[in-house]
């Protein structure tokens, strides 16, 4: 292990895959627990949980330098986290505490972090779309060699902005990446409902580069992710990846009865195409890592997760004077 | 000559009689001279210099790197800029007819006008968005509005309005050097109109309201392309003897509330001329803080003159009948100082 040259390459590949083991679990422990927080009347507001997309954030962001630049989509935890975002200030935000990122003022659908190259979860669908190709363009402007990723769900396919925006990235040649989550539902609605065509007939109409991928594989996810994020920082090439994936829960964490698909279904993507079961799976089988440093990771995200959720709980509230304030730099 | 104010310190070089638009691109030019961050974009900015000729030479001081054509895609390279001004870059949008700022609400509305709040501070967005008002040109109801209330109405958006050569410069340059999204809308009628503009360097704070006449009969308060046609009224009304004060408010966000109440308290009588509608629109609003301030002062109620609430017809003599006229402002300040 210390002289050849092999093996240390093998140590990273090591350590990135437990680190992006890691994050997928402090995604899923986090969402679980944001549930929790809303069953138990908590937390203000309703959140849309990230569940069983997990390998889509962590599989991109994974290939993401910490100055890159990431726009999040009110689905956006797993995002935020996968970028470098710390659970205990995110917890204190969804819960409008004054530590929160955003002091309060943004809540579970507008994480923002400049410290993590996050321009910023979105509520509006598709409108974070401007941002992350203005990002890429500062980045070439600038010659800064960040790259920027724009995720959204399928549902933003319906927005006219993210062609808008296309167009521009292609015909500049700027740095950034549209990454598709297709989780096949737009908020009630299946998506072959509303999505005329291929979906990867879009970018290539622009000329762009297209890949679709396992979004529940996050081997596939970032692989997928490097080679695209390193085109893009090379040579200004823009590129959209789309990441088939599956939402566990309700469009958001009251949509409890979700009549509009089966519990079959539901069952299916749980238990035959988990993204943290198939990647623990594989580790273990590759001699990455042994169940106990696995059991032990669960337990130490755990235990993380549990601080954080009481760090927010007894954290304060942002005084009433504090509504005035950062309405205009 | 430009009056002694906030905006003095000036220096004092030659003073030239400029355009609207000469003093718009000498602005423009002077802060892309000054901050390589700044760039402007838009539908035929470039080579063309927008359709009113506004840019005309910019690219070819700055090239096509800083003076960018884009589609047209007006929401694109709006929401394209909020995230450059995120990023470290200054971007000064074009978007040509103020009617087309419709296709750009989401970006400005819900994108640059929230990003600092709903970050905590931490993002900012320092862009500007120009962009045209006023009818007139014969263009009829889609290039021809003035829809500078609807951002007026928006926490986080400041919205400047000059209605001089002098004015459109220091405004402008102001703006380019704010820290926050700024909405800054020319008059597109007034875009020949010259007046005197020093060449020495000078800026002019938002928020500060400008007396446009000295009088003591009645208020006239007059946005953009308004200010003209009170200063027409006021000299009819001199004629029958109504002395009236015209004060043109420069920003509609910040607002330099002060002015406008201390003048209603010394006329007691006040009419607010402003192209956009009067229903729920600027005039409505200015009228209002007018009324809260001076209620005690006021001989008379406050009057609001705007466009008709009707799209803006293509006709000339449907169109001429929708706006605001000198003779109609001074009709209403006869009536309203009770010599009609």
């Amino acid at each position: 292990m210390k002289t050849s040259e092999a093996p240390a390459e093998s140590a990273v590949a090591v350590e990135q895959s437990i680190r992006m083991y890691r994050r997928m679990l402090t995604i899923r422990r986090f969402d679980e627990e944001v549930n929790e927080l809303y069953t138990r009347a908590l937390m203000p507001g309703l959140a849309h949980m990230y569940l069983g997309e997990e390998a889509v954030a962590v599989g991109i962001c994974e290939a993401l330098r910490p100055d890159d630049y990431i726009t999040s989509t009110h689905r956006g935890h797993g995002h935020c986290l996968a970028k470098g975002a710390r659970p205990d200030l995110m917890f204190a935000e969804l819960l409008g505490k004054e530590v929160g990122y955003c002091r309060g003022k943004g809540g579970s659908m507008h994480i923002a972090d400049p410290s993590t190259g996050n321009l910023g979860a979105n509520a509006i669908v598709g409108g974070s779309a401007g941002i992350a190709t203005g990002a890429a363009f500062s980045a070439k402007r600038l010659g800064t060699h960040q790259v920027s990723v724009c995720f959204f769900g399928e549902g933003a396919l319906g927005q006219g902005l993210l062609y808008e925006e296309m167009n521009l990235a292609e015909l500049w040649k700027l740095p950034v990446i549209y990454a598709c989550e297709n989780n096949l539902y737009n908020e009630y609605t299946h998506y072959s409902e509303t999505t005329a065509g291929d979906i990867l007939a879009r970018p290539a109409a622009f000329g762009m580069h297209a890949e679709s991928v396992d979004g529940q594989d996050v081997r596939a996810v970032h692989a997928a992710a490097k080679r695209l994020v390193d085109r893009a920082r090379e040579g200004n090439d823009p590129a959209f990846l789309l990441c088939n994936t599956y939402r566990y829960r309700g469009h958001h964490v009251g949509d409890l009865n979700r009549d509009y698909r089966s519990r079959q279904e539901e069952q299916r993507w749980m238990t035959e195409r988990d993204p943290i079961k198939t990647f623990a799976d594989w580790l273990i089988e590759q001699g990455l890592a042994d169940s106990a440093r696995l059991k032990q990771i669960d337990s130490e995200v755990k235990s993380e997760i549990e601080a954080a959720v009481q760090f927010a709980l007894a954290a304060s509230f942002p005084s009433a004077d504090q509504t005035k304030q950062d309405v205009y730099a | 000559m430009p009056k002694a104010g906030p905006e003095a310190g000036v220096v004092e070089t030659t003073v030239r009689e400029l355009t609207f638009a000469e003093a718009v691109r000498e602005a423009l030019a002077e802060e892309m001279r000054r901050d390589p961050r700044v760039f402007v974009l838009g539908e035929d900015v470039a080579e063309a210099g927008t359709p009113f000729k506004v840019l005309s030479g910019l690219v070819e001081e700055f090239g096509t790197e800083r003076v960018i054509d884009t589609p047209i895609s007006e929401a694109g390279f709006t929401g394209l800029a909020v995230g450059a001004a995120m990023t470290g870059l200054r971007p000064v949008v074009d978007i040509m007819f103020g009617d087309f700022v419709t296709l750009t609400m989401d970006q400005m509305v819900n994108q640059a006008a929230k990003v600092h709040y709903m970050s905590g501070g931490k993002w900012k967005v320092p862009m500007v968005l120009r962009t045209t008002l006023g009818a007139g040109r014969r263009s009829a109801a889609q290039h021809s509005q003035s829809l500078h209330a609807w951002f007026s109405h928006i926490p986080g958006l400041k919205v400047v309005l000059p209605s001089t050569p002098y004015d459109a410069k220091g405004l402008l340059k102001t703006a380019i050097r704010d820290e926050n999204p700024v909405v800054f809308f020319e008059d597109k009628m007034t875009y020949k109109s010259k007046g005197p503009v020093p060449s020495g360097e000078y800026t002019i704070p938002f928020g500060v309201a400008d007396v446009k006449r000295e009088g003591s009969d009645i208020t006239l308060v007059a946005t953009s392309s308004m200010v003209q046609v009170a200063l027409g009224a006021a000299a009819l009304l001199e004629e029958v003897g109504i002395s009236a004060e015209v004060i043109d408010p420069r920003t509609t966000w910040p607002l330099d509330e002060r002015t406008l109440v201390e003048s209603a308290k010394k006329t007691s009588r006040v009419i607010v001329v402003d192209e956009g509608y009067g229903r729920y629109g600027v005039a409505a609003e200015l009228a209002s803080v007018i009324a809260e301030g001076a209620f005690y002062n006021l001989d008379a109620p406050v009057k609001r003159l705007g466009a008709m609430q009707v799209p803006i017809p293509f006709s000339p003599p449907l169109e001429d009948a929708t706006v605001p006229t000198d003779r109609s402002v001074f009709d209403l300040a006869r009536e309203l100082c009770g010599r009609s």
